[in-house]
């Protein structure tokens, strides 16, 4: 299919592609046994300029938008899901700074993020603050020219292994939602340290952990946006960064099929490559028809982003909960063509199944993205009266 | 330093399948490539560019298509590719190929050293290096696996023999072939990759580069192909069934009644 | 003027033509057959042409020399520490019927120091004469110099064939003197005869990974060299009351070379090396791990044989690369190859097909490498290999 995309677009693709297949897949077992961070992955990442591609060309980027990222996250999730992901939550820690950042945080920050020199993450959830953003619990206290933090983020992509961090924390609780902010925070600042890290069922290869914070002192000028606006930070990022999560969950479920065909011409039953029995095929065009209408609804999404559209969140839902369902499902049909060799850790299929269950929860579970886009569409409904 | 890197384009696949009927080989769907061995060849080039600073050149001898193959070479940090390319450099051999390349070389001028992969994966002759050394008329080293020092006028390297290797000095300017042993090639980057778009190939004719057109191509080849055939594999395969034990007790008779090792 | 064409009178626009040319350059335009710019003149259509439709003319060549001013059939024996390595033995044996085909002599040409009892060995395995150049300068192996006495050699000598091993040394020898004195050269001969109707030499080797045999002649350039793969042609039983002469040729040896070799490593200990193996033990990813090599080296210790391995584990730094067999590693044809956990890419095949018996042992009864296998074993080699070191130990003492 001809997804019209442009020369360099393209061009991104192809050589996201070449690292997935020479660099990532040899690999991707290992890391998922592991459970280790790719930093020989993230080395060649940065030697391929791909880090840049969203960031603008005057901070050193190529001046791309989410579909350039997007692009990049599925084919790298095509061999890894767990690696790609050390891509893709930087990107999600970049994103504030872009969308927020004042000039002289952007010149700060981005040339180096562009070029892989330093990692981003994006810290949110807590404990008690998942589908339910607002309950987040870390306070950042105005003290003269610095903000003291206190309190403890988790499950934070990234953690650990990232240089800069945007973190959500409360700045004034009487005022609810509107009392969150944006901070960055750089790793070595005192009072920042790193807690737990998550033992996980898949996209083992990325790294989990707690960020904890105790009286760490920033300086002011690392507020992002203005106080208050956290919440809103926090929200426009992962409307731009859903189809990040989309394209991840495409490039598994890519991933899972190519295995799954293959296989299928290989493995021969009865005398005859399983592949031609209609049993298969059926669930091979099945596997097909829904990783293509994924692919096309992922796209065409990015360029609804990237061409300034007002209103994202009801359309960056839906690409995000249709790619992450297509990936579940897909990767347990490919477990279950390749039957008990599906089923064994020396093939991958059973990664890409554990990798696909991830997408459908983090980031917003895909039944909070059912909520956001039904809330749309009852408002546009009302606008409309 | 400057270092001039040859390079072949190769059919991406050696998979040759046979028309049983009519004892003819069909070849389907070999992408061109560049020759794997020559990407070792060109990461080094780069890697002694970057170090010693100075220009590294590709050059390769081949249809006008080839000039977009060359293209990957500069987004991996080569600075210059040059094709040589006329009808007269048809059919060449490995001595008509060293010649012309040799009269290339000469005309891009200017160099310290000029690395070769250690073979071309189609033709598998691994001749070209030491012929070129010889029409250029300086020393070579085969099989390169590491260089243990390079500057103005000098290298020692490592040639990798069959039980080893030999440390081997030689004055500059010289020819080396490299083995994969020596690097680990980079991906190209997506800078690399937007040069290589915009940058100019060279393409240079028998007659640009001074070439003698009696020593190119067939007229210049020594040998002649008169004849192609496809191998024929009769393999009687047999599958030893049974509990490992069986397994392995079977395939022992079978091979010890064959006497097949000698003693030792 | 040299060229191709195709004579369309005769072209009855079968596609043989099409489907031979490795390098599609042949297409079809209606019923005929029509060359495109990259052909590359091969000629690998012309004989693939039934009907004779294909117009090859390779036209007048340059540098030609008269052939019938050189006779005899020469090898280079490659020796280590004056002792003959199996390649040289193995030359004489092809060169020997080579010889009597032409009805003239086999000669060795041996360079090195301390080279008496090699003279002897030599003569031992079929050669003639051998031609000594004995200097404490070339104990070791020197392009420079070695290359500068052959050539003073062949040009005294005129030797009709030039056999050499395709050996690291031979590989780069052959093509630098070929280079030199301006005359054909093939790579890895795997057949070698003489034409019974013109007395030349026909050199048959594979080319593309070992898909397609291509025999190659060198009509009008002497000598006619080939280089010979270890283990491809039998050297005969050595026959120590063979007479032969033993001359010693006057050349000027190099006194001082540019090229210096200053020091010769040994990193593989092994008594046999890959080429020149009876038996090879390789192992794959399928081993599991690299400690688990050990029972490779273990196989291959009890059956005196050599380590090979799969791409994929020098890739993953298991073992070194001098271990690696396949096309981008070495080519081998021992009598026993054994693949275990090898899935069989077409790489690692091109690299060991033409051994005489291979083993495979694999879990996937899929793998590829049991199309090739003379004996397949479906299971886990790391179980069976214990088994197989035990019977091996218990059944050769």
């Amino acid at each position: 299919m001809n997804y019209f995309l442009t020369e360099e677009q393209q061009m991104i693709k192809d050589l996201a592609a070449k690292i997935a297949d020479e660099k990532i897949k040899p690999v991707a077992l290992k890391y998922d046994e592991e459970g280790i961070f790719p930093r020989d992955i993230v080395k060649v990442l940065a030697d391929s300029d791909l880090f840049g591609v969203y960031i603008p060309e005057e901070y050193g980027g190529f001046g791309g938008g989410i579909f350039e990222m997007a692009l990049v996250v599925e084919e790298l999730s095509r061999a890894c899901g767990g690696i790609a992901l050390a891509y893709a939550g930087t990107g999600l820690g970049t994103y504030p700074i872009i969308l927020f950042g004042t000039e002289e945080q952007k010149a700060k920050y981005l040339p180096d993020i562009a070029q892989g020199k330093k990692l981003a993450a994006f810290g949110l959830t807590e404990a008690n603050a998942g589908s339910d953003a607002a309950g987040i619990q870390t306070t950042a206290k105005a003290d003269g020219d610095e903000y003291i933090l206190n309190g403890t983020k988790q499950w934070i992509t990234n953690g650990g292994e990232a240089e800069v961090y945007t973190v959500i924390a409360c700045t004034d609780r009487s005022k609810g939602a509107r009392g969150f902010s944006a901070f960055i925070v750089e790793k070595g600042t005192p009072g920042f340290s790193f807690g737990k890290k998550e033992n996980k069922m898949g996209i083992r290869a990325s790294v989990t952990s707690e960020l904890v914070f105790e009286d760490c002192r920033i300086p002011r000028e690392n507020l992002l946006a203005r106080e208050g606006m956290g919440f809103l930070v926090a929200m426009k990022t992962l409307d731009r960064t859903r189809p990040g999560v989309a394209s991840q969950a495409l490039g598994i479920a890519q991933g899972a099929f190519d295995e799954a065909l293959k296989y299928s011409g290989e493995r021969v039953q009865f005398d005859k490559p399983i592949s031609s029995f209609q049993a298969i095929q059926h669930m091979l065009a099945d596997m097909a028809i829904q990783i293509e209408a994924a692919r096309c609804l992922v796209y065409q999404t990015c360029r609804h982003i990237d061409g300034g559209a007002k209103s994202i969140s009801k359309e960056s839902a839906i690409s995000k909960v249709f790619a992450s369902d297509t990936a579940m499902k897909v990767t347990v049909d490919a477990v279950q063509v390749m039957g008990g060799y599906g089923y064994m850790k020396e093939y991958p299929v059973e990664k890409m199944m554990r990798d696909a269950k991830i997408t459908q929860i983090y980031e917003g579970t895909n039944q909070i993205q059912r909520n956001v886009i039904a809330l749309e569409l009852i408002k546009s409904q009302k606008v409309s009266k | 330093m400057n270092v001039i890197v040859c390079v072949k384009q190769v059919p991406g696949t050696n998979e040759v399948k046979m028309n049983k009927e009519t004892n003819t080989i069909i070849r389907e769907g070999a992408e061109a490539i560049i020759n794997p061995f020559d990407t070792y060849a060109v990461e080094e080039g780069v890697r002694i560019k970057e170090q010693t600073g100075g220009k590294a050149t590709v050059i390769s001898m081949g249809i006008p298509s080839v000039a977009e193959l060359l293209r990957q070479t500069i987004a991996v940090g080569i600075d210059e590719a040059v094709l040589l390319s006329d009808r007269a450099f048809a059919g060449s051999d490995s001595l008509a190929t060293s010649y012309a390349l040799s009269k290339g070389i000469n005309k891009i001028g200017d160099f310290d050293l000029v690395i070769c992969g250690k073979q071309a994966m189609d033709g598998d002759t691994a001749q070209v290096g030491p012929g070129l050394a010889e029409k250029l008329g300086i020393p070579h080293t085969t099989y390169v696996r590491k260089i243990e020092e390079i500057r103005k006028g000098y290298i020692r390297c490592q040639r990798m023999t069959e039980d080893g290797y030999e440390v081997i000095e030689m004055p500059l300017p010289a020819v080396i072939t490299v083995v994969k042993e020596i690097n680990e090639p980079r991906l190209p980057s997506l800078k690399g990759m937007m040069k290589a778009k915009k940058a100019e190939i060279r393409i240079m004719t028998a007659d640009d580069i001074g070439a003698d057109k009696d020593l190119c191509g067939l007229k210049g080849s020594p040998t002649q192909v008169v004849e192609t055939f496809v191998p024929v594999h009769d393999v009687n395969s047999e599958m030893i069934e049974g509990t490992p034990g069986e397994q392995v007790k079977r395939l022992a008779e079978k091979l010890l009644s064959m006497k097949f090792m000698t003693v030792k | 003027m040299s060229g191709i064409r195709i004579i369309e009178e005769s072209c009855i626009g079968c596609r043989l033509c099409v489907k031979a040319c490795p390098f599609g350059a042949i297409r079809m335009d209606g019923r005929k057959a029509v060359i495109l710019d990259n052909c590359t003149l091969c000629g690998i259509c012309v004989p693939a042409c039934k009907f004779n439709a294909i117009d090859y003319e390779k036209g007048p060549v340059s540098n030609a020399v008269d052939i019938t001013k050189y006779s005899g059939v020469w090898i280079f024996a490659e020796q280590k520490n004056g002792v003959p390595e199996p390649i040289s033995y193995e030359l004489l044996g092809a060169g020997r019927k080579l010889a009597d085909d032409r009805k003239t002599r086999l000669t060795a040409v041996v360079i090195g120091d301390k080279l008496s009892d090699a003279c002897e060995k030599l003569i031992a395995y079929g050669a003639d004469e051998v031609m000594a150049v004995e200097d404490g300068s070339l104990a070791v192996y020197n392009d420079e110099s070695y290359s500068d006495i052959f050539v003073q050699m062949i040009r005294k000598g005129r030797p009709e064939i030039l056999l050499m091993g395709a050996t690291t040394y031979g590989r780069s020898l052959a093509p630098r003197i070929a280079s030199r004195i301006n005359t054909g050269l093939t790579a890895d001969c795997t057949r070698l005869e003489i034409d019974p109707a013109d007395g030349k030499l026909l050199q048959t080797r594979p080319a593309f990974g070992g898909n397609l045999m291509a025999t190659i002649i060198c009509p009008n350039h002497r000598p006619q060299m080939a280089t010979v793969r270890h283990k491809v042609m039998k050297p005969l039983e050595p026959d120590y009351s063979r007479k032969g002469l033993v001359t010693r040729p006057e050349v000027s040896i190099p006194r001082e070379t540019s090229v210096k070799v200053r020091e010769v490593v040994k990193t593989i200990f092994e008594m046999v090396s890959l080429a020149e193996a009876d038996v090879i033990v390789s192992g794959g990813r399928g081993l599991g791990a690299p400690e688990n090599f050990k029972l490779i080296n273990e196989l291959a210790e009890v059956l005196g044989g050599a380590v090979g391995a799969s791409r994929a584990t020098v890739d993953a730094g298991w073992i070194e690369y001098n271990h690696q067999v396949g096309q981008t590693g070495q080519t081998v044809g021992p009598h026993v190859y054994f693949a275990c956990g090898i899935s069989g890419a077409v790489q690692h095949l091109a690299g060991m097909s033409s051994s005489d018996i291979i083993v495979a042992i694999n879990k996937n009864p899929d793998a590829p490498i049991f199309k090739v296998a003379t004996f397949g074993i479906v299971g886990d080699a790391m179980e069976i290999l214990p088994l197989l070191i035990k019977e091996f130990k218990a059944a050769l003492g």
